[in-house]
């Protein structure tokens, strides 16, 4: 990135910083906001997320807890139906399967089955996706897998405006909110209002507006389709990116009206192509915007194999923004 | 009920008041194997029988401000915890007047009132929202107790020896009540643990422990007070061990191939309600008329149930995704 | 009395097998006794009484399996002349579903539409704005045969242009069908007809050796007939001369089998019911003809009817297999068209066409006398295999004689 001239009333920085400034943010501000989770504390953060944070706030509200995802993700359920806020996080979306029963057997049932008596306002955050060559135990992304479960919502944030904003909505609704932190966005480095707060939690956004052709996407692969998006107007082709931002519920209204615009639409996923998050939003459009569409539709998800270890092979298994290119073009019937 | 010393105060009034508890639970459960049989309860259902001491004895120590976590076989706690009859009924019959507003059944008995958390399917499943319950009244400062009920079963899921680790190292005012009933549905415990001897693994997690003859709902008592006591007092868990007996089968449908009927006769002779009834009678506490009029009493209040179950209401298809989400996020959360 | 039932013991039990009565009539049961033994799919489980009183008697045997609900056995419970039922184990009533919410705005039934009838061009509703809606089907087809979309109506969803709006433009299968579950063969495909009918037609002038008679008949009969009878009727019941020509070579066809049946296998099977093939045209160059079945022993109004829905359904698409595979004779007539004599080429594997002209007014000598008389030219294409002239010119004299006697056919 070049370096710029600051302007006034922004600021320049990460997404991780960004991240930790809305953990902050929300425990200075409401005393029922805790964070828990492996090595938060002392380690600092997996991600050096919570780095500093314990010698700011002390081990009750920055909590180390042991290797239990299922133990510490229920204890976070029961704070939560006790009136707590807690924001628990789970290393990965890897490690987050122990907690899985937690999330869909409790947290996500809880207060439809007790006839809305108990509710569980709760955050869970979780890293995601791959491109740092962990190989397959360590690469997933998963955000469809959770967006496909009713009673809780999903989010990924993609810029530094929703890593520092979402965090404080979803610790003020009233039902479990899960947000996901792509791996490779810790360290993107960009500006951001110095007075930056928090933002929406149901919306997509149109990052880029373009009449040819949208390009759905959400979390990491936002950057690049954005990518993908500067090599096509090259070639004459104006793509219009949505970046979905919550993925459960999905905004319909703004996919809708992208793809009305430009008639065609490519989706692109990090999960792995076949019952992906793809296909829900391809569906959708299919079922609500048929007579717009003047190309079938196209996604662009990870290859049905383990995300595997070396660099060529990793590359070539998760979206990248040349296959984003082909996508679109061949949408447009070009080649 | 206020929290007393340890010593249960055997007054004449008390044993009659836990006679009553017993035998209310053991009837009730009688009538739901019964309107079961007719289908007018469905799904699954999992009766309490001989196992009456435990809720019976623990639950009336614990205050209304405490908090009680339990499993899918807890028509028992809830109604001893004071959860009317009518409204656990209609949770059993789907009805919207219902607990659970219907959409629970039997396994799935909540109540915010009596801070009853539920019911819950799945083995282990409650021990971790105990933990955060507990960790709540922690944050805060509190002095609640989070009594937590599992059964032998539980001890093998990983979810066990989690919560109890979080609950020493934390220092949570949890009181782990286990049901050792010998069976984990149809596994013996002997089948499925190294180490049988459920009391000794709190050991391992620097928990108090106590082991208690589930039976003997005196006894129960005792220990629950010493219990309760010690989590109220110390801020730190508890981990009573009662040794009891299933006399049902784990479920309705379930024709109990891994025990014998031998076994069941031998434990039924010391099952709790006899057992108390006999002593009580013995040592001349109850008169002749009591147990008669506390099962008139008791049958009056089932039959009261039944009728409200039957007359209750469905609740309307239309709102079936009601409360999948909060209502006052206003997002249709679909 | 009160009824010990067979119980349901769990979700997925359906029935039960009684293996053994721990009681007999008789002995008195209470409440919570385990009475009977029933055999399910999980093993054997002991069923216990819930009431409290005197086996009566037992109303199944030991062995039976019984679905959960049938009564076992009956129970004189204590204290009651009139003993209380089990409760009825009767279901609870499905919740009356409330008024479902719409979603507004999507329609979800299409609206419904006219099949139009015979009329060849169905003059559009709306023809397609710009932005309409067409289905990429439709696009497709507009594009492949050069149809102009703003002159489509839509009959799809929110009166979006499918695919068989186009073809309905094209004059091609009729309306598209309001009710899609209706069972009907395969939309007709008018690429794949012609090749059919090449197909046949060159097969047939190969294999079949064609000899053709051709006859001269006076129908004045028929037509005063015709008026007076159809004088009395509305004119969607009226009689055409089409019918009395079918008719007649219907009946004809039974008395010279040699007409009527099928060559297969180098010989000839005659049939012993008459079917008449109805060749029909179809907008757009097809051609087809489907059989009435048993057309010989319809009545004439029983004829018309069906002949009128065998075409109406024809061009629409919708004929049966059967009554494509089924005529044991063809008739085909061009009279409307104006052409005075047709020879048609024999459908295989049957053995004869009857071609029928136009009717014309002709010099006539009657009686001696020169008068106009109306007359068509009756033509026979037999196969040679299986009739020589003499038989073709007698069965032709018999459709001629018949047609002199319409109130007989």
């Amino acid at each position: 990135m070049q370096q710029e001239t600051v302007r006034a009333g922004t600021i320049e920085t990460t997404y991780r910083e960004a991240v930790k400034q809305a953990i902050r943010d929300a425990i200075k501000r409401d005393e029922r906001v805790f964070l828990m989770g492996e090595d938060v504390g002392r380690y600092g953060g997996c991600y050096a997320v919570s780095k500093g944070l314990l010698a700011e706030f002390g081990p009750e509200r920055i909590r180390d807890t042991p290797l239990s995802e299922s133990g510490f993700t229920g204890a976070g359920i029961g704070a939560a139906m006790a009136g707590m806020r807690p924001i628990v996080e789970v290393m990965t979306v890897n490690f987050s399967l122990l907690a899985l029963d937690q999330i869909m057997n409790t947290a996500a049932t809880v207060r439809h089955m007790s006839g809305n008596q108990f509710g569980v306002p709760l955050v869970i955050r979780m890293a995601t996706g791959a491109g740092k060559q962990l190989a397959a135990q360590h690469s997933h992304s998963l955000e469809g897998w959770y967006a496909h479960i009713p009673g809780i919502k999903v989010l990924a944030p993609a810029t530094l405006e929703d890593a520092r904003g979402m965090l404080w909505t979803a610790l003020q609704d009233p039902d479990p909110v899960l947000i996901f932190e792509n791996v490779m966005l810790y360290n993107m480095s960009g500006k951001l209002a110095a007075d930056a707060g928090a933002v929406d939690i149901d919306k997509a956004a149109v990052r880029r507006p373009g009449s040819d052709i949208s390009l759905v996407t959400y979390g990491g692969s936002l950057w690049k389709t954005l990518e993908a998006a500067t090599a096509l107007a090259v070639e004459g082709i104006e793509a219009e990116v949505v970046d979905l931002r919550s993925l459960r519920p999905l905004d319909d209204a703004t996919i809708m009206a992208s793809v009305a615009k430009t008639r065609r639409a490519v989706i692109v996923d990090e999960g792995w192509r076949s019952g992906s998050l793809a296909a829900e939003v391809g569906m959708r459009i299919v079922e609500q915007a048929f007579w717009s569409l003047d190309a079938p539709l196209g996604r662009v998800c990870s290859e049905e194999v383990p995300i595997p270890y070396p660099a060529h092979l990793e590359n070539a298994a998760i979206p990248q923004a040349d296959k984003v290119v082909a996508a679109a073009k061949a949408a447009l019937g070009r080649k | 009920m206020t929290a007393r010393a340890d010593k249960p105060h055997l007054s004449r009034e008390h044993m009659l008041d836990i006679l009553k508890k017993m035998i209310r639970i053991r009837r009730f459960e009688d009538k739901c194997a019964e309107l079961y049989t007719q289908e007018k309860i469905r799904g699954f259902l999992h009766l309490y029988d001989g196992e009456e001491a435990v809720a019976a004895g623990v639950i009336p120590v614990l205050d209304q401000r405490d908090h009680i976590v339990a499993t899918y076989r807890e028509h028992g706690h809830a109604l001893v915890r004071g959860v009317p009859m009518t409204k656990v009924m209609a949770e059993m019959y789907g009805k919207q007047e219902g607990c659970s507003h219907g959409r629970g059944g039997s396994m799935h008995l909540f109540d915010r009132d009596y801070n009853f958390h539920g019911g819950n399917a799945i083995v282990g499943g409650g021990l971790p929202m105990a933990v955060g319950l507990a960790l709540a009244d922690h944050m805060r400062g509190g002095d609640h107790v989070i009594a937590c009920f599992f059964g032998e079963g539980a001890v093998a899921e990983g979810e066990f020896h989690e919560s109890m680790n979080l609950a020493a190292l934390w220092g949570l005012p949890v009181l782990f009540v286990c049901e050792n009933n010998l069976y984990a549905m149809g596994t013996a415990l002997a089948l499925s643990e190294s180490e049988t001897d459920i009391e000794h693994k709190a050991a391992c997690y620097k928990i108090d422990a106590e082991a208690v003859d589930g039976m003997d709902v005196v006894a129960v008592e005792a220990a629950a007070r010493r219990a309760v006591h010690a989590v109220r007092g110390s801020r730190k868990p508890y981990f009573l061990e009662c040794r009891t007996y299933r006399l049902r089968a784990h479920s309705m449908f379930d024709a109990q191939l891994y025990r014998e009927k031998s076994e069941i006769e031998a434990w039924r002779h010391r099952e709790p309600i006899v057992r108390f009834q006999t002593w009580l009678q013995a040592n001349h506490i109850i008169h002749p008329d009591d147990v008669p009029r506390i099962e008139a009493d008791v049958d009056a209040e089932i039959a009261d149930a039944v009728a409200f179950a039957e007359a209750g209401t469905w609740e309307p298809v239309g709102e079936l995704t009601r409360f999948t989400y909060a209502e006052s996020a206003g997002l249709a959360g679909q | 009395m009160a009824e010990f039932r067979m119980p349901s013991l769990g979700a997925d039990m359906e029935a039960g097998t009684l293996v053994q009565w721990l009681v007999k009539p008789g002995d008195r049961v209470k409440h919570g006794d385990i009475i009977a033994v029933v055999e399910t799919q999980k093993g054997a489980i002991e069923i216990e009484s819930f009431q409290t009183g005197q086996i009566e008697k037992f109303l199944v045997d030991v062995g039976t399996k019984v679905p959960v609900g049938t009564p076992l056995a009956e129970i004189r419970t204590e204290g009651e002349t009139k003993p209380a039922a089990a409760p009825a184990a009767a279901l609870p009533k499905a919740p009356a579903a409330p008024k479902p919410k719409v979603p507004p705005a999507s329609a979800a039934a299409p609206s419904p539409v006219q099949a139009p009838v015979r009329a060849p061009a169905t003059p559009p509703a709306a023809p397609a704005a710009p932005g309409a809606r067409v289905s990429p089907a439709a696009r497709r087809l507009a594009e492949q045969r050069g149809i102009d979309l703003s002159t489509v109506s839509g009959t799809g969803p929110q009166g979006a242009i499918t695919y068989a709006d186009v073809e309905a433009r094209l004059g091609v299968a009729g309306a598209p069908a309001a009710a899609p579950e209706r069972k009907r063969a395969p939309a007709l495909n008018l690429d794949a007809m012609r090749t059919a009918i090449a197909a046949a037609m060159a097969r047939s002038k190969r294999e079949i050796p064609h000899y053709y008679l051709e006859h001269q008949v006076d129908v004045t009969a028929c037509e005063q007939w015709l008026a007076q009878k159809n004088a009395a009727l509305p004119p969607d019941a009226r009689l055409l001369i089409g019918v009395l020509a079918l008719k007649a070579v219907a009946l004809a066809a039974r008395r010279y089998p040699a007409f009527n049946g099928f060559y297969r296998d180098n010989k000839f099977e005659p049939s012993q019911a008459v079917h008449t093939g109805v060749a029909i045209a179809i907008r757009g160059g097809g051609l087809t003809a489907p059989a009435l079945h048993d057309a010989d022993k319809l009545t004439l109004d029983d004829l018309m009817g069906r002949m009128r829905d065998l075409i109406q359904r024809t061009r629409a698409g919708r004929i049966r297999s059967s009554e494509i595979a089924d005529p044991t004779i063809t008739v085909s007539s061009l009279g409307e068209r104006g052409v005075e004599a047709l020879y048609g080429i024999i459908y295989p594997p049957q053995v004869a066409i009857i071609g029928f002209g136009k009717v014309v007014v002709r010099p006539w000598i009657v009686d001696g006398a020169i008068g106009p008389r109306s007359v068509v030219t009756i033509t026979l294409s037999a196969d040679h295999r299986v009739s020589d002239g003499h038989a073709g010119a007698l069965f032709l004299a018999e459709i001629g004689r018949l047609l002199q006697e319409p109130d007989k056919l």
